[in-house]
């Protein structure tokens, strides 16, 4: 290994037949951070992490996840949390965690009972019977529970409620391990830049700006959240 | 209940801030030993990375040590506390005063001012 990344995506143009979603991207990834993912609608957010996740493949360009290409081994390390649920719903929470047991070998059964515990679910639930922000919250447990190396999680907190919100945050920010690295993409800003070490704001499939959160308070003298509303404004 | 940040500043510095009002206060104690970084970072509802970077400046300026076997600890040393309180006292009413004067607000206005409010102003409830 030549460096010390955990993520490397490369020159990577991806299109869907003749619509372009990323046009030559490329950024690194510490070990140890935690990224916001900023844009708007339709920005190539979620395509960049099917991408890194290896359920999308590049049109052009080079993905590396601790030197190798997605594959087996990347997906060991990687924990997911799709923009959709692709949960069974007629499980039950207590069937999902053992499901989730079974299949990820980093995954900690204790941890997961004990989120549960904080977020009041009941575990003999069935998925069906919840809400969809309850939904989102078994989700996010299932993924947070996991030791992986590399966490994405695609809009992870749009459908729950601010209280469970900051709970939530609280969770990620005491639950990763400090040579983890998060990948979040979200367009809830304000609740959340507080927990970021850098920001990707990327717009119609190009990066604007990748820098530490601190660096651009500082320069710009904003919140990540007012540069996004100018930056992006219709 | 996290701490209360302006997203508009960096971070790091304002949880320095922070840090050194509770030393001037205080509630950190000279000698005292501090919580973990992710426990700390978990108050405040930050990232540890940020958290860390805090406690670096303040290391930097002495004002906490780190023991390498047994974590961080307020610094002992009661001059430096001493001149941390008097420095950061005079930053603040320097920015007052200018403020003031800016509005044309006299010397003996403000004495009288102080006066005048001193004893009504209450200290918060922690």
């Amino acid at each position: 290994m030549t460096n010390n990344y955990l993520l490397e995506f490369s020159n990577i143009t991806k299109k869907y037949g003749s619509k372009v979603a990323l046009d030559n991207v490329s950024f690194n990834l510490e070990p140890g951070k935690i990224i916001g993912l900023l844009g708007p609608n339709g920005s190539g957010k979620s395509t960049i992490l099917k991408l890194v996740n290896g359920l999308l493949q590049p049109t052009e360009g080079e993905i590396k996840i601790i030197g190798n290409p997605p594959g087996i081994m990347s997906k060991s390390i990687i924990s997911y949390l799709p923009e959709r649920t692709y949960l069974n719903e007629w499980m039950k929470i207590s069937d999902l965690i053992n499901f989730f047991a079974d299949f990820y070998i980093d995954f900690d059964i204790n941890k997961a009972n004990d989120m549960l515990i904080a977020l009041k679910l009941d575990p003999n639930h069935k998925l069906k019977s919840l809400s969809k922000g309850n939904k989102e919250k078994v989700q996010l447990i299932l993924v947070m529970s996991r030791k992986a190396k590399l966490y994405l999680l695609d809009e992870p907190i749009g459908g729950v409620d601010p209280a469970t919100r900051d709970f939530i945050l609280d969770t990620i920010i005491s639950n990763y391990l400090s040579d983890s690295t998060l990948m979040i993409s979200t367009h809830l800003i304000s609740d959340i830049e507080r927990i970021f070490d850098e920001v990707i704001l990327i717009n119609q499939g190009t990066i604007y700006k990748h820098d530490s959160v601190d660096n651009i308070r500082q320069q710009t003298g904003k919140s990540i959240d007012q540069l996004f509303r100018e930056v992006f404004k219709c | 209940m996290p701490w209360e940040f302006d997203n508009s500043k960096p971070i790091y510095t304002q949880i320095e801030e922070e840090i050194k009002k509770k030393i001037i206060s205080g509630a950190l104690k000279g000698g005292e030993k501090m919580q973990s970084v992710r426990d700390l970072a978990k108050e405040a509802g930050v990232n540890p990375n940020t958290m860390q970077k805090s406690l670096i400046e303040i290391e930097k300026q002495g004002l906490i040590i780190t023991e390498r076997t047994s974590g961080r600890f307020v610094t002992s040393d009661s001059d430096k506390i001493q001149r941390l309180r008097d420095s950061f006292f005079e930053e603040k009413i320097k920015t007052l005063i200018f403020e003031f004067v800016e509005l044309g607000c006299s010397k003996q206005d403000l004495y009288t001012l102080i006066e005048k409010h001193f004893d009504g102003v209450k200290k918060d409830d922690k």
